[in-house]
């Protein structure tokens, strides 16, 4: 038996997004570090790189708009996921039983959701204020300044959310197919989501 | 420039390792004696001869400076103050503006594109405009607000100190056509010598805070000035204590290896997590549907 979790437009979505901040990071890392300069040839070279990543960025913040529509409330924080969170050592450690109950997201996924939302926000910001030759022009040299450095910081944290979250996916048997089929098994939304399993099966 | 016309590079941008730099050539400066300057502007119109720029006539707008600003086409500028330095003393006082050629370019330090922004032995900062990718970096970069990216190639640019001239044993076309010899060129202990004489002439004649601009922040230029107010160089829109921001040495200093080595780290932790503590995985789902195929 399986139990939709993901309707296609949610798929459809959540992969346009993926991809962008793939793009986004591998144009972004070859900007950052002179180690991962080589990532430039993939965009047609350094000054293509330069072009195309403010408007991959883009793409990646309006689409995560959607995920951000869609699945803020799921993502409150309330007092069940406080509890979660202070076993963290448990679930990491696979000992799942006893762990407070989990609605449609846990404690980590909640986390790593505002984490994602406060980085793409500072992420536009600052991409604005550094973006040439159209936007950073228009902002004095101190602000690009700063614009920069929060840049590569919040790319930082998101790139490292993301390492977090794909691991997660492959780590957590059968999650990866509620992106690319849309449905999970019933034991395993009862094992991971139980509080999301009995609002969406009735038992 | 054409970045092949020497092998004496010591830096370079987008280059974590050492350039080569066993072999020194001698240090070049250019001193630019503000008491000798008459604003001519002799030393605009060389530099636009020698480097073949044409910058678009401006306005008036009531005051000397023209072009207003550095611009892509515009690598070297008069610019003219008048200011009160005592109650009731205008004082009209001209700087030839342009690149410092810091000896610790912040440009350089900031530029993301290899060899896009090179030093040569001889203290010279040269953009290499082929491999310039327009990202602006560099203008984050610079303490003095020097490089300007041009509209019709997205590509910086910003004074040479005549590079391929001193390349040949030439003085930078600037200093070449000043009249009054306000622009001097030689090898940078030479000019700091005269600049110290001057700024000492200077003090006799009654400038008595006169002095040397050779700012430590940026570990002294290559080009520098003899001021009048040296203790006041915010006069003519120097700062005071020029230094690479400690924004941008956060940022391509230490962040770059520390940010990369935790990312690397976070794949490696993820990888070494799943074959120790392993995966997990719902048992009774394969129960669950051997019952149903059953």
């Amino acid at each position: 038996m399986t139990i939709q979790r993901y309707n296609p437009e949610e798929r459809a979505n959540h992969w346009i997004v993926a991809l962008a901040f793939i793009l986004a990071a591998l144009s972004g890392l070859a900007l950052f570090h002179p180690s991962f300069f080589f990532f430039s040839n993939l965009f047609g070279g350094g000054a293509w790189t330069r072009i195309l990543h403010p408007f991959i960025g883009l793409i990646m913040f309006f689409f995560f708009m959607f995920t951000v529509a869609w699945y803020w409330r799921d993502n409150i924080v309330n007092d069940n996921d406080r509890r979660w969170m202070k076993k963290l050592r448990d679930v990491i450690a696979n000992r799942d039983h006893g762990l407070p109950e989990v609605g449609k997201y846990n404690a980590g996924q909640k986390y790593l959701f505002w984490t994602l939302v406060t980085c793409m926000a500072l992420l536009i910001l600052s991409g604005i204020v550094m973006w040439r030759p159209y936007f950073a022009e228009l902002f004095p040299i101190l602000l690009t300044r700063i614009a920069v450095v929060v840049h590569a910081l919040a790319a930082f944290v998101l790139i490292m959310g993301i390492i977090v979250h794909i691991y997660a996916a492959i780590w957590v048997k059968g999650s990866i197919r509620a992106m690319t089929r849309g449905t999970v098994s019933e034991a395993w939304a009862r094992h991971h989501h139980p509080g999301w399993y009995r609002k969406v099966t009735g038992k | 420039m054409a970045s092949l016309q020497s092998l004496d590079i010591t830096a370079r941008s987008g280059q974590t390792t050492p350039a080569p730099s066993v072999r020194e050539s001698t240090q070049v400066a250019k001193l630019i004696d503000e008491s000798k300057c008459i604003g001519c502007k002799a030393c605009q119109v060389a530099c636009m001869n020698w480097n073949d720029l044409r910058d678009t006539v401006g306005e008036n707008v009531g005051v000397y400076d023209n072009p207003q600003d550095l611009s892509p086409n515009t690598w070297t500028l008069m610019r003219f103050f008048e200011v009160e330095t005592e109650p009731n003393k205008l004082e009209w006082l001209i700087r030839k503006d342009g690149c410092m050629h810091c000896e610790d370019p912040g440009c350089l330090k900031a530029c993301p594109s290899p060899g896009a922004i090179i030093k040569y032995s001889n203290g010279i900062v040269d953009f290499v405009s082929e491999n310039c990718i327009g990202c602006g970096y560099c203008v984050t970069g610079c303490p003095f607000d020097v490089p300007r990216i041009s509209k019709k190639d997205n590509k910086a640019y910003k004074c040479t100190l005549c590079s391929d001239r001193v390349s040949v044993g030439q003085a930078p076309a600037c200093a070449k056509v000043c009249p009054t010899g306000a622009i001097n060129f030689g090898t940078k202990e030479d000019m700091v010598a005269y600049g110290e004489k001057r700024a000492g002439e200077l003090k006799e004649r009654g400038f008595k805070e006169a002095g040397l601009y050779n700012p430590q922040g940026v570990g002294g230029t290559h080009v520098m000035y003899v001021l009048k107010h040296a203790d006041k160089p915010e006069l003519e829109g120097l700062p005071k204590y020029p230094e690479v921001s400690p924004v941008v040495s956060l940022w391509k200093g230490i962040a770059k290896p520390i940010a990369s080595a935790f990312m690397g780290l976070a794949v490696l932790g993820g990888f070494i997590h799943y074959v120790t503590v392993g995966p997990k995985e719902v048992e009774d789902d394969e129960n669950e549907k051997s019952k149903e195929e059953a």
